[in-house]
């Protein structure tokens, strides 16, 4: 069965360049601005560093390699549906490849600000062109024809005039003896076959059988598998242990304390290996841990938000952006509305739990794992382990999962760390609890908007920000605005409200955070957009001919256009629960209608969701939709279902039982639309979470008059 | 040593009698399509069939299994052809796909005692799986489509 040969092949790595195949990729050349394009043949690449970000081997194999992680959401599927496209060749003929951490041949790997397509797509058309550019040229010189009356398809060169047909196979030997044209032309989207329709993903079939195969699925030969034991209250130190009752349940080994390295912190751990996950857990269990914890009790949630609250009353901060003169027009306002909003502390809780397993010999390291920067990985273990990066192999698995947490450095550290201890293979799992309990998490944060409305019109708009900045874990932020403060704001608002700032309060709190999902956009977006709803209210007009208002772009208008149209805005009657929300993230522009309705029992249940979203050119509508349907259903659960608290230093969150999940029950139904146009590509995985809260309190505060403000809310008690 | 069915296939296991059928299946048994995702029967992607039962192979002991027959996710189907399979791939319902196994594993059993499930069958029979990805709407409507499928199949 083809799906399944795909699938069991996706694990085999290219080990060695034996053979002659035509590979193309590009050279980072260290310090260079613009990579080169270069092409080799697998015989003779003296002298240059390749990847073989595409491979065809004379047998006509083709291996496309994907350079980013696979999270979930789609690069496995993306990369390749691109790169089919112009090299000509059928997604079912080949095979998919993770590349392995290296920076100096793919770029930037780190699979974060939505960046896969947007960041690649150009350079990839580039390259599949160019391939299949020396094949035609090696076809017709083989013919003695002129490579004007060849043609591409199907991983074939056919001459048209004889119907006389080469595979790619057969021309790859003197393909790869030629120079890569300079300018290859590329097809129109009108020509696409591949790219922009809804081919199902490649990466399906092999979860659905359970074959695909995840970090913690990763099994080496003599591997160990280890648990941590770790602090309960945050960085708290190992005082002593005891280790007896540990060593005596069976299948436990060894015992030792180990500190992992996260920027510029550490945390102790106390590692239990054994022979089985279940043994060093137990063994984990027997543990008798001594932590020197003190210093952290102080933090307790309640005194965050207060704190922020205090500083937004009493602090200008640091100015972000400034246009116009928004406290002199403030001063002179008669209707104006000044209000704070609260955003939770989140963690990522990726349905697979961080785990990592690593070998480490005086030689060499190598690392299996879900990771989503391997290249940040590389260069982080390099680096702590003194081992020259040529020597270390970070190897990506698909991840359960990511979120931005995967892109955190401290597991992979950590599993090194153990290795080096034990001289043996080993894997480690976290916890659940652990993966709760030890963050690093989204930081809450607190807003305060002032506005005013002057004849009808917004004459000013001033938003300060307080709370962690995720800049933390590399030294203090202080002196320096967050530069993500206006992040998610659309800008067009720029160029029609006069008087506008932003700025930053920072607050200082040794709590470990990091991105989230749509980072800063999730929790500004919340802010930035109830804010306009309020100001919409006060200024007495509708919401969505509000934003039409001030967004005079012409994609903005488009896209207002297009949710007035699919969510029947037009006839819906006054206070039936529909509430908006326009956001901006990672170059795409997202605006989505909620509707609310109460039910029987006179609860508020969410009736419908309708997305629109402009990402501009793009790859998989199907995979777009499916990004946006789950976005929502991530963003429901941050705004109405869990948030990480603190009480005297310690997360009083566990595991699912208390930091609660949306469930089947729970997920609305989302309509997604995707604007068509041929502007650049703009993310997709993460732009749809952003615009789903406030679209849901407005809808509240429509269909009850209740303004929601804090986050989350409990949606049975409005 | 414990007698164990998995897949139509005996085992005898030399294990600790207390330990989760979840560990055994991975660690031991080396089959590594069921999940471990939570520990504690919260989250569902451990879900495998106990004598045509979903049960929580994380929760679930060694012991409690003795003499009894169990199916995990690669044993469902020979090719990847359960109608919910079928399904799963044609609505395209996977984003990372780790729960996935166990979103499966549950709707087998619903299907098999339900041939026409409602969305509120749905509901309920799936609310112990937690999809992070959040793709309900696609494991909904895929039910929907296996069980026409399941229908159909049934009428040939």
């Amino acid at each position: 069965m083809e799906t399944n040969s795909i699938s069991r092949r996706n694990f085999l790595r290219v080990s060695g360049l034996a053979g002659t195949a035509l590979c193309l990729g590009f050279y980072f050349p260290a310090n260079a601005k613009n990579e080169e394009l270069i092409a080799a043949s697998a015989e003779g690449q003296s002298g240059f560093e390749f990847n073989a970000w595409m491979r065809i081997d004379t047998d006509g194999k083709v291996t496309l390699t994907d350079h980013r992680a696979e999270m979930g959401q789609g690069s496995y599927q993306s990369v390749p549906q691109i790169i089919a496209e112009e090299l000509e060749v059928d997604l079912k003929d080949i095979n998919v490849i993770f590349a392995i951490g290296d920076p100096d041949k793919y770029g930037s790997q780190i699979t974060g600000g939505s960046s896969t397509i947007r960041g690649s797509y150009k350079k990839l058309l580039n390259l599949s062109a160019t391939a299949r550019e020396m094949l035609i040229s090696a076809a017709a010189n083989k013919w003695g024809v002129p490579a004007s009356e060849c043609y591409a398809q199907s991983g074939h060169v056919i001459h048209k005039p004889s119907g006389k047909k080469f595979n790619y196979g057969e021309l790859v030997t003197d393909a790869s003896k030629l120079s890569p044209p300079k300018d290859v032309k590329l097809k129109n989207i009108s020509e696409y076959k591949l790219i922009r329709k809804p081919l199902n993903r490649l990466d399906t079939p092999m979860k659905t059988n359970g074959e695909a195969i995840f970090g913690l699925d990763k099994k080496l030969p003599g591997m160990l598998h280890a648990a941590v034991e770790r602090s309960p209250r945050l960085r708290g130190k190992v005082k002593s242990f005891d280790d007896s009752a540990a060593l005596k349940v069976p299948g436990v080994k060894k015992v030792f304390k180990i500190q992992m390295m996260v920027f510029n912190t550490t945390r102790d751990g106390v590692v239990v290996i054994a022979n089985s996950t279940w043994a060093a857990m137990q063994g984990r269990k027997a543990l008798r841990v001594e932590w020197d914890d003190s210093g952290f009790e102080h933090v307790n949630t309640a005194d965050i938000y207060n704190a922020h609250e205090e500083l937004l009353k009493k602090e200008e901060g640091i100015s972000h952006k400034k246009q116009g003169d928004p406290d002199g027009a403030l001063a002179k306002a008669t209707r104006q509305i000044d209000v704070i909003y609260q955003t939770p502390y989140q963690s990522h809780a990726a349905m697979e739990p961080l785990n990592c397993a690593a070998y480490y010999q005086p030689d060499k390291i190598e690392i299996w794992g879900p990771i989503q920067a391997p290249d940040w990985v590389l260069n982080d273990i390099s680096t702590k382990f003194k081992m020259p990066k040529d020597k270390v192999v970070v190897n990506m698995t698909f991840l359960g999962g990511g979120f931005g947490r995967k892109a955190f450095l401290d597991y992979t550290h950590e599993v090194v760390a153990i290795s080096k201890e034990i001289g043996a293979p080993v894997q480690v799992v976290w916890s659940r609890e652990d993966d709760i309990k030890q963050g690093p998490y989204r930081a809450g944060i607190s807003y305060r908007g002032q506005g005013a409305i002057e004849n009808g019109e917004i004459s000013t708009l001033k938003f300060k920000m307080a709370g962690q900045n995720i800049d933390h874990w590399n030294g203090p932020a202080r002196g320096k605005a967050n530069g993500s403060t206006s992040e998610g704001f659309l800008k067009p608002y720029y160029d029609s409200i006069k008087n506008i700032s932003f700025a930053d309060v920072p607050y200082e709190m040794p709590l470990p955070n990091m991105w989230w999902r749509s980072v800063y956009a999730s929790t500004n977006g919340f802010a930035y957009e109830s804010f306009m709803n309020e100001m919409a209210v006060l200024a007495g007009q509708d919401q969505l001919d509000f934003r039409r208002k001030y967004l005079k772009d012409e994609r903005c208008q488009r896209l207002i256009d297009k949710m007035e149209e699919v969510s029947g805005w037009k006839s819906r009657q006054k206070n039936q629960g529909y509430g908006v929300a326009i956001t901006e993230c990672f170059e795409t522009t997202v605006g989505q209608i909620v509707k609310v309705s109460r039910n029987a029992e006179g609860k508020v249940k969410i009736d419908k969701v309708w997305a629109v979203m402009d990402c501009g050119w793009y790859v998989n509508p199907d995979i777009i939709r499916a990004q946006v349907e789950g976005s929502v259903v991530m963003a429901l659960g941050a705004a109405t279902i869990h948030e990480i608290t603190f009480k005297n230093g310690l997360v009083e969150q566990n595991n699912f039982y208390d930091y609660l999940m949306p469930r089947m029950s729970d997920a609305p139904p989302v309509e997604v639309h995707i604007m068509e146009n041929t502007a650049d590509a703009g993310g997709v995985g993460e732009p749809g979470l952003p615009p789903f809260a406030p679209a849901l309190t407005d809808a509240i505060y429509d269909l009850t008059g209740n303004r929601i403000r804090k986050l989350p809310f409990n949606m049975n008690a409005v | 040593m414990i007698n164990i069915t998995v897949n139509g296939q005996h085992h005898e296991v030399d294990a600790d009698p207390n330990m989760p059928l979840l560990w055994v299946i991975r660690d031991i048994l080396g089959l590594t399509g069921t999940k471990y995702g939570c520990g504690a029967a919260q989250c569902g992607a451990c879900t495998i069939h106990l004598n045509g039962e979903a049960v929580r192979s994380c929760v679930t002991k060694l012991n409690r299994a003795a003499g009894q027959r169990i199916v995990t996710i690669e044993g469902l189907s020979a090719n990847n052809d359960h109608p919910l399979q079928l399904a799963w791939n044609e609505m395209n319902v996977p984003q990372c796909g780790y729960c996935q196994s166990g979103q499966i594993m549950s709707g087998a059993i619903l299907l098999r005692e339900n041939s026409n499930p409602s969305d509120q069958d749905i509901d309920d029979a799936m609310s112990g799986n937690i999809c992070r990805c959040g793709t309900y709407q696609r494991i909904r409507a895929a039910i929907h489509k296996a069980a026409a499928m399941q229908t159909e199949g049934a009428k040939l």
